[in-house]
């Protein structure tokens, strides 16, 4: 099925949601708003003619402080028809003082997204809505901070450790003593 | 009837000091701690496997800290893994040596500068005693390094009080040449 047929489907579908198609790369990408996407997710998953089984990754973008918009970008795959689907959302990003924005979850229609909403929540920032453990994967629970965000400011030291490659003589600061 | 000793002239006695015996003794069967961090544990495998055999200096890993002598920092120390090792060091008996091997555990590695999840040098977090360059060291590398570390612990002085060394470094310098 092409990106034309899968989309016809969807817009006939969501006829009051707000669709949009980026066609000028080499793969095309629906952009979808982000209050449906888990509702448009589950069409994907549910419907006989797309069957989506199988979602390959969840990847999350952070376009600056500039732009101040964050994108989540799903791929995935029919195992049984063959074919492909690239959706995509946008969504503002938050500073320093508001909460982190929020996507809905998909993790109830694919179990893998439980872990790749992790990570995108862990090194990116973004609150997945309907997460059922939405906890750090990689990072450490007391990690201060989403380190692939562009305006990330690595943290001074964790639990003693000077993070930084520079100081290297901090260990002669007198905090530092107790772990000579 | 004659027995090996004879043969070999060996009288089966051997004068040595207590100290050289107890260096001795240590520096043949160094027991590292079995576990590896990184990619760097794949060569310290192939250092333990069969064409580099450490077995036969007596290196073999043991499977819990409280049986080992030193520790093998192969790989990439992540902030997560820090409190971990440090814990590790701790419940290993005394004396305790660790070998920090390869680039990353030395001083970050290739993360030294965008790597926010990785400690620059596993020396930030317990006192190191030989460092191996490479990234990753060949096994020949490791096994250098463990000569490095025999040879410290051959100059050791396990029995002398410390006050006696200081006495005797003293009385050096006091005896004219």
């Amino acid at each position: 099925m092409t990106f034309q047929e899968i989309t016809a489907l969807i817009a006939a579908r969501f006829s009051e949601s707000r669709l949009d198609a980026d066609t000028k790369g080499m793969q095309p990408i629906l952009i979808v708003p982000v209050e449906d996407v888990a509702e448009i997710c589950r069409f994907l998953h549910e419907d006989e003619q797309l069957y989506f089984d199988f979602l390959e990754c969840i990847t999350a973008m952070d376009n600056g402080p500039g732009t101040a918009t964050m994108e989540v970008i799903y791929n995935m795959t029919s195992i049984p028809y063959g074919h492909n689907l690239a959706i995509k959302t946008v969504f503002p990003r938050n500073t320093a003082d508001q909460t982190l924005p929020s996507v809905p979850s998909v993790s109830h229609i694919w179990r893998t997204a439980d872990w790749h909403e992790r990570e995108a929540f862990d090194l990116m920032g973004i609150h997945f809505e309907g997460h059922p453990d939405l906890r750090r994967i990689l990072l450490p629970e007391d990690w201060d901070g989403h380190p692939l965000r562009k305006d990330y400011i690595v943290q001074e030291r964790y639990h003693g450790i000077y993070v930084r490659y520079e100081d290297g003589n901090s260990e002669q600061l007198p905090e530092n003593e107790d772990r000579a | 009837m004659m027995s090996d000793k004879t043969k070999t002239g060996d009288g089966g006695i051997i004068l040595t000091n207590a100290e050289d015996l107890m260096n001795w003794a240590r520096l043949s069967s160094l027991w590292p701690m079995g576990f590896g961090i990184a990619c760097c544990a794949i060569e310290m495998m192939a250092a333990y496997a069969s064409n580099y055999d450490l077995e036969r200096f007596g290196i073999l890993p043991r499977p819990s800290p409280r049986q080992s002598d030193v520790m093998i920092v192969a790989g990439t120390v992540t902030f997560r893994m820090a409190d971990r090792i440090r814990r590790l060091y701790e419940q290993m008996p005394e004396p305790r040596y660790v070998i920090s091997m390869g680039s990353c555990s030395n001083c970050g590695g290739p993360y030294w500068e965008h790597g926010y999840h990785v400690v620059k040098g596993v020396d930030r977090i317990i006192p190191v005693d030989v460092y191996v360059p490479g990234c990753p060291p060949r096994p020949e590398a490791l096994i250098g390094g463990f000569m490095k570390l025999q040879e410290k612990i051959r100059g050791e002085h396990p029995i002398a009080p410390e006050l006696f060394l200081e006495m005797e470094s003293e009385n050096a310098a006091l005896t004219p040449a």
